[in-house]
């Protein structure tokens, strides 16, 4: 079996924010490697994750389906999901799934900071 | 001191380094464009439907579609996965399922697609057998398609919020094929009805696909459809009760029962 095309790495810029560098693929297959990468960026005191997709080369609709799934498990941690780093197409297919509603999009790392107050 | 240009000379060397920032642009792959572009479906903020032969085509047209975060219910993931022989590609078998998708369909349910078969954007429109001689007028949104699979994701109204993913591929020496349901009851009636038979009618449905797919892709009689059911969250999302205003099986019902009316209404005009 192929490894994986995808890499996630956590910083944690504040006690409580933490941001997930994705480089690569985003499909069904990466779900271990995201669900690492979430248990590794949630602490007992993290109230925020941010997603930053500046390296997505690709991602299908397993992908989609895997980023609902890591919503659930935010929110029932009592945490926000936020992204940045979009491109105009992967920014469309958030509009499009209408995912944009749970996850809230920024322009850039810093104005998804400046809200989380870090 | 000032510096004389020929401008001969001057126009010669911008050509040069002109044709030399073509040549680069030549030799460099397009600006990252993502090999996913034009499997998904351009954005839509409501569905427009073309009336289809066979179909009744109502409780599409001008819906928004509605994925797991917008729905009511328990959140699900249903699995359900059939081994066809080794010889057939995923590829091939995607092809066919698409090419051939209403025909695997269970008997009294229709799905009227595009003539091309299932690319993204397209709307098809469906009646769904929900008892009583009653058809659940409905549709789905081709949302993804690539050679390897595809996804369909239901406007507001269905009974579930969320989206059905087609695939196939390479399983122990064989081919597997799956449909992998993410989703929600779209509102409070429709939870009650997955509750109370909906979920197991479901798992029949598909099990039923899948065995009529994997027939055509020459599995054998004994091929056995496995089913995994994950809940994803048990939580009910009350803020989003309020769909039931669009819930379609309700409009259903009184579209089958006005339906003699409207016929007795449009003979009088025309006599």
């Amino acid at each position: 079996m192929d490894g994986p095309v995808v890499t996630m790495q956590v910083r944690h810029v504040a006690d409580a924010v933490a941001v997930v560098d994705i480089k690569g693929e985003v499909t069904a297959g990466c779900e271990p490697v995201l669900m690492s990468a979430y248990e590794e960026a949630s602490g007992p005191g993290t109230s925020r994750l941010v997603l930053n997709f500046a390296g997505l080369e690709y991602m299908n609709s397993g992908g989609i389906g895997m980023l609902v799934t890591l919503l659930v498990r935010a929110n029932r941690q009592r945490q926000q999901l936020a992204a940045f780093g979009l491109s105009e197409h992967y920014r469309e297919i958030f509009e499009l799934t209408r995912l944009d509603e749970a996850i809230t999009i920024y322009e850039d790392e810093a104005s998804a900071l400046s809200v989380a107050g870090a | 001191m000032t510096e004389a240009v020929d401008p001969e000379r001057a126009t010669s060397a911008e050509q040069i380094e002109l044709s030399v920032r073509e040549a680069a642009a030549a030799m460099t792959p397009p600006a990252s464009v993502p090999k996913d572009v034009g499997r998904w479906a351009a954005k839509v903020d409501r569905l427009d439907v073309q009336q289809r032969d066979g179909v009744r085509g109502t409780n599409v047209a001008g819906r928004r579609l509605t994925g797991p975060v917008q729905g009511f219910g328990k959140m699900w993931q249903k699995t359900y996965r059939l081994t066809v022989p080794a010889d057939i590609t995923p590829q091939q078998a995607i092809a066919t399922w698409k090419a051939h998708f209403p025909e695997f369909w269970p008997a009294g349910n229709r799905f009227a697609g595009a003539l091309t078969g299932i690319s993204p954007g397209d709307v098809a429109l469906l009646d769904l057998a929900i008892g009583g001689g009653v058809k659940l007028s409905t549709g789905v949104f081709v949302l993804y398609a690539d050679e390897e699979s595809f996804t369909l994701m239901t406007p507001q109204g269905h009974m579930f919020a969320g989206w059905i993913t087609f695939s196939a591929e390479r399983d122990a020496g064989a081919t597997a094929v799956q449909a992998q349901v993410l989703m929600r009851a779209n509102d409070p009636l429709y939870e009650l009805g997955m509750t109370f038979g909906g979920h197991r009618k479901e798992d029949v449905f598909w099990a039923q696909t899948l065995t009529a797919l994997g027939a055509r892709l020459g599995a054998g009689p004994d091929a056995e459809v496995s089913t995994r059911t994950v809940c994803v969250d048990s939580r009910r999302q009350w803020h989003h009760a309020g769909n039931v205003w669009h819930n379609s099986m309700i409009r259903s019902v009184f579209q089958t029962v006005a339906a003699p009316l409207r016929a007795l209404r449009r003979a009088r005009r025309t006599s």
